[in-house]
């Protein structure tokens, strides 16, 4: 938790009111997304309650297991959700994009769409990954034969819940997450986890949010009490009519609010680098859809050891990425990298634009500028900085010496200033500019080399088997 | 014999005193979810004391106005007993190959009951002492804690093989693909480490195992599995936690006459008494303590009703006020708070910078 966040958090108790902790939106929101609550039933693994969903605010569609704990029910609940979610995922793989890759020399094709499905809060998510764990290595023939779609939304479900895990990936969003990207609450992040809850102080504050607390839940799990007055009585009566009527009472506030929630985000102006973002999403939605189309094996139970690692990399890569994009894309995160000493924002004092370096073999251009800061900086010489407004240009540090009011910083530039020995216009900062630098960097950093997963070493386990996954349970 | 008399005695001893707090109404026990509960948050005087007398804790949170949520889901209820009964049907026979225990006898001491204590608590100790190889379901156990000795209980199995005692518990939650609920695993091994502690007390560390044994169903199924999970770590957590606690017995002596949890009281005088009690209210207390809701709302406009972290990052300072007034400047910092002023100030000038930019 930054001290930044904490502060907002005690302005907003201050206030009994949420407080804004961005300037922009760092999250794409989709023009058609599609909403879905599930509900699970206490005490079960996984077993599926209810769900609410749909891509259009004003008609629900509600689906309901009346006997949760027989399979044949669960499996047909699984049946209609697929019949709704599927068509909805594959109706991106339409329309596709060239790609340039290899520096030009090679495309690929990507879809220019891809979905985006939306939960209430992590919780959700979690349910939505384990519900796809029970179905995705379902048969369609055997003993217990499943319709085709099970499997496959099984693994649909799959893909989505583990693109979640991926650091600013919007496949699949939680509205919780989301707008506690956005917002801080003068509560604790536990309380936060209620959906009722954390929107409430953003619309309507404090004394609303203590009153959402004892209302509906936003699932999966249902409130004890619920359950033993009013959902018990109906299950042993098999009453599924009044079933499905009071569920549906009971998730249509969280509908409701998930989709204000949308409209809320949709109104924030985008970051800038949140559509670089999606780009990553519709690649990965593009290679899924390839893969189901080509081979279609489920995903495994376990990743192998070759393909643990190479997982472990891109999330870090891209924990790493999503980090520097949102402080280069919004002011107010930038000032917690301020605020600990990794970024100052300074007025450059003394500009050499046309200094040129020529002890090397070519004579390069290397301007040299003088920045005056108050702030803290914890820089040491020969670092490498760069500035949101330039992102292309890295600036090294020469020197830093106090002064009496403050810092001086002199750095060398390098890059972006175009091919020729005299820079381009605008890109070196000039005298009197106010630039902002830190440490951190967008470059793209290349991960370790992994063999081949037929080559995994004994120490790692060997060579992975294949298919002995696909066993049903 | 003399030593469960003895016992039993200071067990007295301490009703005494607690009976006078909690009034006419029975006393609650204490279990391995409270022991576990009061050594997450051994600053709480408050649930301290409440826990010792045995008030009921969700009455009275209930009789002055603050309910909280701590109800069981009959389905959950049902599931767990279902697979309970499941394991321990036929002489334990799924049990037993689940643990691969297939030699020894099966012996329940049966229900919790108040009026069965001591008897119960003899017969844990005797069978335990010959050291048979065996399952015992329900043995009475006891654990000092802040100067109290409190029955816990008993919902576990032991099972002893060779030398070593292993503390087994049935856990309704699934295990899928290896993996649990990481916070119904972490709730488990601390209940587990508990019982291994009020085990180790009664027969010696050596006898008792650190290895426990968690049943679960596995995957998707009511298929049982068996899980080692090395306690070690919650039992050193434990210990320290518990030689940490203030002695209950100096503090309920140290109160008033006039304070009493007896729940027919009017509110006013329940509300005075609870206030006696002073309270370290934290954002976990919601989902571990009867008590929170009431707490939280004393604690409004306190930085610990933000959590842990968030008032570690505004430097430990008491109240929101005090926050916003330093960060503002309108207050000047005592010597201790000039580290956290200066961040404070930083923070807001930043945040002020970059929201009216």
């Amino acid at each position: 938790m930054s001290t930044l966040v904490a502060l907002a958090r005690a302005q907003a108790l201050a206030a009994g009111r949420a407080q804004p902790i961005a300037t922009v939106r760092h999250l794409h929101v989709h023009d058609r997304p599609l909403v879905l609550i599930p509900l699970a039933m206490a005490g079960e693994a996984n077993a599926p309650l209810a769900a609410l969903l749909g891509t259009d605010p004003n008609s629900p569609h509600l689906l309901v297991v009346g006997q949760p704990r027989n399979r044949d029910e669960r499996f047909a609940f699984t049946a209609d959700l697929a019949a709704t979610v599927v068509p909805y995922l594959d109706s991106f793989a339409g329309e596709t994009e060239a790609v340039p890759v290899d520096r030009g020399r090679d495309v690929r094709h990507r879809f220019v769409h891809a979905p985006q499905v939306w939960v209430p809060n992590p919780g959700g998510v979690d349910f939505l990954r384990l519900l796809g764990r029970s179905t995705r290595f379902r048969r369609t023939d055997g003993d217990y034969p499943v319709p085709a779609s099970v499997p496959l939304l099984g693994q649909w479900l799959t893909f989505l819940a583990s693109s979640a895990e991926v650091p600013g990936s919007a496949l699949l969003v939680n509205a919780v997450q989301a707008l506690g990207l956005h917002w801080a609450t003068g509560q604790s992040a536990a309380e936060d986890a209620h959906l009722g809850s954390l929107f409430a102080w953003i619309i309507d504050g404090a004394q609303a949010a203590r009153e959402a607390e004892d209302g509906p839940v936003a699932g999966p799990a249902t409130d004890p009490d619920f359950d033993n007055r009013v959902l018990a009585p109906l299950i042993t009566t098999n009453s599924s009519p009044q079933m499905t009527e009071v569920l549906r009472e009971l998730l249509m506030p969280t509908w409701d609010r998930m989709w204000q929630s949308i409209a809320l985000l949709r109104q924030w102006p985008e970051g800038a680098r949140v559509g670089s973002r999606w780009d990553g999403d519709r690649d990965a939605y593009s290679a899924f859809v390839t893969h189901l189309h080509e081979e279609g094996t489920p995903q495994p139970r376990h990743d192998g050891a070759v393909a643990a690692a190479g997982r472990l990399q891109r999330l870090e890569n891209a924990a790493a990425r999503y980090a520097v994009q949102r402080a280069f894309d919004d002011p107010l995160v930038m000032a917690e990298h301020r605020l600990t000493g990794a970024a100052f924002s300074g007025v450059v004092t003394l500009a050499k634009a046309d200094r040129i370096d020529d002890t090397g073999k070519r004579p390069v251009l290397r301007p040299r500028i003088m920045v005056a800061t108050t702030e803290t900086v914890r820089v040491e010489p020969g670092a490498s900085l760069t500035s949101p407004a330039r992102p292309a240009q890295k600036a090294k540090v020469i020197s830093v010496t106090p002064t009496v009011s403050g810092t001086d910083v002199v750095l060398e530039l390098s890059g972006g200033m175009g091919r020729k020995l005299v820079a381009e216009p605008g890109s070196v900062p000039e005298i009197g500019e106010q630039m902002l630098l830190t440490t951190l960097s967008e470059a793209y950093r290349p991960g370790a080399s992994l063999p081949d997963p037929s080559d995994t070493p004994w120490t790692h386990g060997g060579p992975p088997l294949h298919h002995g996954d696909v066993s049903a349970e | 014999m003399n030593q469960i008399d003895g016992l039993q005695d200071s067990a007295d001893g301490l009703r005494g005193s607690a009976d006078r707090l909690r009034g006419s109404a029975p006393g609650k026990r204490h279990n391995a979810r409270t022991v576990a509960a009061l050594t997450g948050n051994p600053g709480c005087t408050r649930r301290a004391v409440l826990d010792a007398a045995g008030v009921d804790k969700v009455r009275l949170a209930e009789q002055i106005g603050f309910p909280g949520a701590f109800g069981q889901s009959r389905f959950a209820l049902a599931r767990g007993n279902a697979f309970e009964a499941m394991l321990k049907a036929d002489d334990c026979a799924l049990l037993r190959s689940t643990l691969g225990a297939y030699v020894g006898g099966y012996e329940d001491l049966g229900v919790d009951e108040e009026d069965t204590l001591s008897a119960r608590h003899s017969r844990t100790r005797a069978v335990l002492a010959s050291g048979a190889e065996g399952l015992l379901d329900h043995p009475l156990l006891t654990l000092e804690v802040a100067g109290q000795t409190v029955f816990l209980e008993p919902d576990l199995i032991t099972h002893q093989t060779g030398e070593q005692l292993q503390v087994v518990e049935i856990k309704s939650f699934a295990v899928i693909d290896g993996q649990a609920d990481g916070a119904s695993v972490s709730a488990a091994a601390v209940q587990a480490a508990v019982y291994v502690l009020a085990l180790r007390q009664l027969l010696g560390d050596d006898r008792v195992s650190h290895d426990v044994v968690l049943v679960c169903p596995e995957n998707f199924s009511m298929q049982p599995v068996a899980v080692v999970l090395d306690v070690r770590k919650q039992l050193s957590t434990l210990r320290r936690q518990l030689s940490r606690l203030a002695s209950v017995s100096t503090l309920i002596d140290a109160l008033p006459d006039t304070v009493s949890f007896d729940l027919a009281q009017p509110v006013p005088a329940l509300l005075a008494s609870i206030d006696t009690l002073t309270a370290r209210y934290a954002p976990e207390c919601l989902s571990t303590c009867e008590m929170s809701v009431y707490c939280r709302q004393q604690a409004s406009g306190r930085t610990a009703v933000l959590g842990r972290p968030v008032r570690e990052s505004l430097g430990g300072i008491e109240t929101v006020d005090e926050v916003l007034a330093l960060a503002s400047g309108a207050a000047s910092p005592t010597p201790a708070q000039v580290e956290a002023a200066a961040l404070l100030r930083a923070a807001a000038t930043l945040r002020d910078e970059a929201l009216n930019r």
